[in-house]
């Protein structure tokens, strides 16, 4: 697997898409530190970018670098290779690489501008650890989508769809299932919403660590209750985790039944 | 060597393999032969593992192959299609299938064989079908293997290289290795076959020597032979 992961690895250094999303990071960094001039509010306002654009990149990218490294895939099929080695190494990496660009491109113009002096260092590693995390659930769920669907089209429609759904439909449904339902008690309804959904579980736990939770009003004070403690804090870490895990294993149980 | 047993394959609706029983021992060539679709090249994927079986068993030097991959350590695959990474250049690409097998692989004299040399720096998305053909060639036979398995081998080549490909099977062939090998081309299994295998409509329906399938069909020349039982059925 790790030969497979170096080549892949290695493959993508030299494709210009990793350049573009690490120069895209960079500018974003360096204009996000212009215009706020204060790393705090920088780091917030980040978090908005990174929330809905990371799943969208690592998405994308996951369902092209999977269709497109397809005769490399069928020529490492008939290699004396583990079949789940060869996807694994591929999707980590993909992840590996999307996670590289994205620490480094953010990660140097924040240290030039003096994240190590500063109080904003953690809620940043925070950041950019949710932010790789979400990279590799997001690939690991472009990747299924891929390898279920030998049309391409289809592929990237169900992946931009998954997309869509993550990041704003199930906004939209949580949203009027709260409007609706407003007379009952609804705290253990969101809470149990929230995790279900790994874009919705990182905002809410990076916005709680930031300690700006009171934008939340009343659920937020229940979020606090629960996610705030250092229990909660471990268990929302876990169920992201575990968005991580279950990718990857649906993704070994598929390859191990595909025919090429 | 390879014992093939009850092997069923279906696509979706389409049953491409109905109970394939084939037993090939040690040592010699086998041409295996049939219209399009009969399912030769299903027949070869099961037994690279490529393609999953629906039922039935495969195993290769007496080791069922379901769910392993060791064994492929001792085969060497001919894709029927060259489908490469087209980004990586010749010499990267041997260089990366010797370092993931972990085999000492002799590329030196094929690349001479087939006149590679020219095209070692170039990428793979720049050669023409027959060069890519031979590139596929040199991948496949540069290990030393108990077992080669070629689809659709003369695809794309010119004559010098096919006078090539048939002298290094024949090498091959001389220290004791096992062919499966499908093709379309009556005069090259003419010229190489030991044995024939027939496949019609995903069964087997001839195994035996070539001139045993003339005399079955009654007919002087391979290719008659075979547009006789397609047409038959």
């Amino acid at each position: 697997m790790l030969k497979i992961l170096k080549y892949s690895f290695y493959d993508l250094m030299r494709s210009r898409w990793s350049y573009v999303y690490f120069l895209f990071y960079l500018l974003l960094g360096m204009v996000l530190l212009f215009l706020n001039n204060d790393l705090s509010k920088a780091v917030i306002t980040l978090m908005n970018i990174i929330i809905i654009l990371v799943p969208l990149i690592a998405t994308i990218f996951g369902v092209m670098y999977f269709y497109n490294s397809r005769e490399f895939t069928e020529l490492l099929l008939a290699q004396p290779l583990k079949r789940s080695s060869i996807f694994l190494g591929q999707y980590l990496g993909v992840a590996g690489s999307l996670t590289m660009s994205l620490v480094l491109g953010l990660g140097l113009p924040f240290a030039l501008y003096g994240l190590f002096q500063s109080g904003a260092i953690l809620n940043f590693s925070l950041l950019i650890l949710i932010g790789g995390l979400l990279t590799f659930i997001f690939a690991g769920l472009a990747f299924n989508i891929a390898i279920s669907n030998e049309n391409r089209i289809k592929g990237f429609g169900y992946a931009v769809l998954l997309w869509l759904f993550m990041a704003v439909i199930y906004d939209g449904l949580f949203l009027l299932t709260l409007i609706v339902f407003e007379e009952y008690p609804l705290d253990t309804f969101s809470l149990i919403a929230t995790v279900f959904n790994p874009i919705d579980l990182s905002r809410i736990l990076i916005l709680l660590k930031l300690d700006i939770s009171a934008l939340l009003g009343y659920t937020g004070a229940v979020f606090k209750d629960f996610l705030g403690t250092r229990l909660g804090f471990i268990i929302s870490g876990a169920v992201l985790l575990l968005w991580t895990l279950l990718p990857v294993w649906s993704l070994s149980a598929k390859a191990k039944r595909k025919d090429f | 060597m390879i014992r093939i047993e009850n092997l069923y394959k279906r696509f979706g609706r389409n049953e491409v393999l109905k109970g394939v029983d084939l037993n090939i021992p040690e040592g010699g060539i086998y041409a295996v032969l049939g219209p399009n679709g009969s399912g030769k090249t299903t027949l070869i994927k099961s037994v690279l593992g490529l393609v999953i079986p629906n039922k039935g068993s495969i195993k290769v030097l007496d080791r069922p192959v379901k769910g392993q991959w060791k064994y492929r350590e001792e085969i060497n695959y001919l894709p029927q299609i060259a489908n490469f990474p087209g980004n990586i250049r010749v010499k990267e690409l041997i260089g990366m299938i010797k370092d993931l097998r972990q085999k000492a692989g002799d590329e030196g004299t094929l690349i001479r064989m087939f006149g590679l040399e020219p095209f070692l720096d170039k990428k793979l998305a720049n050669l023409s079908g027959g060069t890519k053909q031979k590139v596929n060639l040199v991948l496949t036979f540069m290990f030393d293997s108990p077992v080669i398995v070629l689809d659709e081998p003369t695809s794309g080549l010119d004559p010098a290289s096919m006078i090539a490909l048939k002298d290094l099977i024949q090498k091959e062939k001389q220290a004791g290795k096992t062919f499966l090998i499908t093709t379309h081309i009556m005069q090259f299994v003419e010229e190489i076959a030991d044995q024939v295998v027939y496949l019609l409509e995903g069964q087997v329906y001839y195994t035996g020597t070539l001139s045993g399938l003339l005399e079955k069909t009654g007919q002087k020349d391979l290719e008659y032979a075979i547009a006789a039982i397609t047409s038959e059925k």
